[in-house]
């Protein structure tokens, strides 16, 4: 273990300095109990007027929690909340509103059924002689996403758009109130490093406007690129609260874990067997002219890591969705061993061994209903038959194996997945697709919302998947794990295949050149008009 | 000192007994309309009304067990009364009339077992057509068996011609008597205040059909498809399960349940009536509800559900016993079941309260 200290220019717990802004918002002693947990143990946070103050820990720390208390959709058990230094009890987000206090909520809080606009607006419609006026809307809608630098119709249904748009739409919700302190509870989570750069122009602009921001995320680069302030929790504990400047990531993830973590991101050199999965010329029309797959081919061989990178509605997941089962592809075919799939429901699939790990948790991984460990064995739940029935003792002990091979944190397996913090929801996930024993695993942003230490568990589940000859496919957006982790890199833009590295070949420029092709010249940054 | 902590294991006495209460709170309501009516009438528990309560139980039962599953699956099944209808037509036909081949001019009388085989297997095939539109053509499981509702409440109207089938005993010469035993036949009974009360066989297969569900639900892997389904149909779809195929086997179930009460009743009344079963889909949605399952699906168990059919049974024929106008027992009914959810929906709340009180005394 490094026992070298860290690169610090203040030390912790420092008392506001002369040159350091204001506090405007604080909480003192703040702690929450839920049944079998505490949540929160002590916590005094700082949050300084006109800056970004980054609160980081691990899955569970207590993050959201704190967040929650502060917009008043949990009370603390004990504790103080002060905002311009008077003592102020919120009862209800609607309480925290009047203050100019706003949340971006870690899980989307969307209404799937109604458009763009109308969620953006959605209690807070602009009324002209008491009726809506829609076209205000409208043209604020269009302001406010292309202030995000976005393409999305704003009468497109929710519903319809891809995590990652129904994330910037959350953001645009966010905006169009007019607020003090704005907390972003993992907002990029489902973004690609171009729209990560326009938030970040954005919180700066909001910055010099004064707001003051609240920000939560687990990658980390992110964080000391825009945090001014940033504070540690561990296990509902304050760690440290420093000024980001000078701090570093190895220093960070000390705190955060309470030990270093050897390097997470090194590739490691395979040598992938015979052809596996054969996809030839798959094809997805979109409705409404051109494509949302466009005759894509490619072939994963045993034992390969295969790295799916793209920007956001570049096609990487519909391509899983159809390979998974859960869309039809309109044309092409699918190879699997050397024999053609022909299956064409997801429960197929799962039984020839292909499986994915969905990249929309809450809508298409989890059952709200359903305790952890049903949840777990949603998928699998064949294997636990005794005689007739399912057998109890045996479901239990699955379940208990795989809360410790993934130290999943939960109080115990018959708690509602609810009450679990996002990150261990997304391992509960992750392992009831394991627990289907998959030849070849689909993995669809795995690492959304999960901590490093978590992240270097499912990459270590990936190497050794690939090392007992599985194939593995996954997509992330972000640039370091697609490098580290794939054999092979696919990159994809507009539902085409625009690029093919292997694992020597890869660099962060290569893949960000072939992720803009076909582009305007608005997202291509130096890469513009590469496309033939 | 000592005072304090005499006065802490008193108040998780307390919140232990509140939450137990909580936990049965269907049972509680059983036992407490039992209490109100047996105070307001004293005859009620008597031996001639506790006879018929046990009836209509099974019956509301047979139907809300029925109910559960769809319910649980997030859908509602409104068909089940016309269900009720047309079964005992089609069983009242086959007796008096068998089945009428005109080419041949002949007619076969097929055998009582085969009466109810077929009534059974008709009332399945309805719900699973109900089934086959809800998840093929992606119709509302609301719509879909409303319109079921009239279209199977026309058949039963249109077997005779709006007219009963009456006398259902059938004709030794036939081979086809004996259907009034699925009524009126017992097995087993206990004497209670001085006379014999009979469990009829309807009792019985209320509790194979209770035993069974509760099995599938609990213990069987489609059980849990079922919660499945209700709590997210995406993330069951993506788990591997077969959610429409999960979804026509529901419908199918609540249909048999449906064709089972049917025939129940047709033999108890020895007769066939087009108009048998109208609204009974209300009363088993709501017995339901009252037993804790959830409409929005996901949510519930069978054993929640017979408690509910219990309550409901004993409402309903209190209301019967106090002489009330009908009007009067509609009010009551409402009252009783909305009051009952509103209960439900303040458990979830206050069982989290309770829950946190105890670990606060605990910490
Ligand atoms: N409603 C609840 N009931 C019970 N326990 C809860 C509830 N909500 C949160 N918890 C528990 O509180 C702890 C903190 O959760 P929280 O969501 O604040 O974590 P987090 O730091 O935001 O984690 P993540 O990075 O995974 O989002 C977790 O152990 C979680 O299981
Ligand atoms: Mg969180």
């Amino acid at each position: 273990m490094s026992e070298n200290p860290p690169v610090l220019t203040s030390e912790p717990d420092v008392v506001a300095g002369a040159d350091e802004a204001p506090i405007i918002l604080s909480t003192q002693n703040i702690t929450k109990v839920f049944p079998g947990t505490v949540a929160l143990d002590n916590v005094s946070f700082n949050v300084r007027q006109g800056k970004v103050n980054v609160l980081i820990g691990e899955n569970g720390a207590g993050k959201s929690t704190l967040m929650k208390i502060l917009v008043g959709v949990e009370q603390p058990t004990s504790g103080k909340i002060l905002l311009d230094g008077r003592e102020i009890h919120l009862n209800s987000p609607l309480d925290a509103a009047r203050l100019g206090i706003g949340i971006i909520y870690q899980e989307l809080n969307l209404c799937a059924n109604l458009s763009v606009v109308d969620n953006i607006f959605l209690a807070r419609e602009l009324r002209r002689r008491g009726l809506i006026d829609r076209k205000v809307q409208r043209q604020r809608t269009r302001e406010l996403v292309s202030r995000l630098e976005q393409r999305i119709d704003p009468d497109a249904l929710v519903g319809d758009l891809r995590i990652g748009q129904q994330q910037i739409i959350e953001i645009a919700k966010a905006l169009a109130q007019d607020v003090r302190i704005l907390i972003m509870d993992e907002p990029t989570s489902a973004l690609s490093a171009a729209e990560v750069e326009i938030l970040f122009r954005v919180i700066r602009e909001l910055k010099s406007y004064g707001v003051t921001i609240i920000y939560i995320s687990h990658k980390l680069e992110e964080l000391l690129q825009i945090g001014d302030y940033i504070t540690v929790l561990r296990d509902g504990r304050k760690v440290v609260e420093v000024e980001a400047a000078g701090v570093t990531v190895p220093w960070l993830i000390e705190r955060m874990v309470g030990r270093s973590l050897v390097s997470m991101f090194a590739h490691q050199e395979r040598q992938p067997g015979k052809v596996m999965l054969k996809v030839e010329n798959l094809t997805l029309p979109r409705p409404g002219g051109g494509y949302v797959l466009d005759h894509v081919s490619f072939e994963l061989r045993e034992g390969e890591i295969l790295g799916f990178y793209g920007l956001m509605g570049s096609g990487r997941s519909d391509l899983l969705d159809c390979l998974a089962g859960l869309l039809p592809p309109t044309a092409g075919s699918i190879w699997l061993n050397g024999a053609p799939v022909t299956s064409t429901t997801v429960s197929e699939r799962i039984r020839e061994g292909v499986v994915l790990v969905p990249e929309d948790r809450q809508n298409f991984g989890l059952v709200p209903t359903l305790s952890v460990m049903d949840n777990m064995l949603l998928a699998s739940l064949k294997n636990y038959i005794e005689g007739f029935f399912l057998a109890r003792r045996q479901e239990k002990s699955v379940t208990e194996q795989q809360i410790k091979e993934l130290s999943i944190r939960v109080a115990n397996p018959q708690q509602p997945i609810t009450a679990l913090s996002g990150g261990n929801q997304q391992k509960v996930v992750v392992s009831k697709c394991l627990l289907t024993r998959p030849q070849i695993l689909l993995l669809d942003e795995p690492t959304r919302g999960i901590d490093v230490g978590a992240k270097q568990e499912i990459f270590d589940i990936m190497s050794r998947l690939a090392d007992q000859r599985y194939g593995v496919i996954f997509v992330s957006s972000e640039l370091k794990e697609i490098l580290a982790m794939s054999d092979r890199v696919l990159v994809m833009s507009k539902g085409r295949l625009t690029g093919e590295f292997t694992a020597q070949e890869a660099t962060e420029e290569k893949l960000v050149a072939a992720s803009a092709v076909g582009h305007g010249p608005s997202n291509g940054d130096n890469w513009n008009g590469r496309e033939a | 000192m000592n005072s304090a902590r005499v006065g802490r294991s008193r108040r998780i006495t307390q919140t232990d007994v509140m939450q137990f209460l909580l936990r049965g709170r269907a049972f509680i309501a059983l036992i407490l309309v039992l209490l109100v009516f047996s105070i307001l009438q004293p005859g009620f528990l008597g031996p001639d009304n506790v006879i018929i309560m046990v009836k209509h139980t099974a019956i509301w039962a047979l139907l809300a067990i029925g109910m559960t599953f769809v319910i649980l699956t997030g859908g509602i099944d409104l068909s089940v009364g016309s269900i009720v209808g047309l079964t005992g037509m089609i069983a009242g036909g086959l007796i008096n009339e068998g089945i009428i081949i005109p080419q041949l001019g002949i007619a076969i009388y097929p055998h009582t077992w085969m009466v109810l085989a077929i009534s059974l297997l008709v009332g399945t095939l309805i719900g699973s057509v109900s089934g086959l539109v809800i998840t093929r053509f992606k119709v509302a499981p609301f719509i879909a068996t409303l319109g079921m509702l009239y279209v199977a409440r026309g058949m039963a109207g249109l077997r005779n011609d709006g007219y009963t089938f009456p006398n259902l005993v059938g004709q030794p010469e036939y081979g086809n008597t004996g259907f009034e035993i699925l009524g009126a036949g017992h097995f087993l009974g206990f004497n209670y205040a001085g006379e014999y009360v009979k469990l009829y066989y309807s009792i019985w297969i209320l509790v194979a059909f209770a035993l069974i569900a509760y099995f599938v639900t609990s213990r069987l892997p489609f059980g849990r498809h079922v919660y499945a389904i209700g709590g997210n149909e995406n993330t069951a779809e993506l788990s591997g399960v077969r959610v429409n195929r999960a979804k026509v086997i529901v419908y199918s179930i609540s249909g048999f349940c449906a064709a089972m009460v049917g025939l129940i009743i047709t033999s108890q009344l020895v007769a066939a009536h087009p108009r048998t079963g109208d609204t009974y889909e209300l009363t088993a949605i709501a017995a339901v509800v009252l037993g804790g399952t959830s409409l929005d699906g996901g949510r519930g168990s069978i054993l929640g559900t017979v408690i509910g059919a219990l309550v409901i049974t004993v409402l309903t024929d209190g209301l019967v016993t106090l002489g009330l106008s009908t009007f009067w027992q509609n009010v009551a009914k409402g009252a009783v079941i909305v009051a009952a959810v509103i209960i439900d929906q303040l458990q979830a709340r206050w069982q989290e309260q309770i829950a946190l009180q105890q670990q606060q005394e605990l910490g």
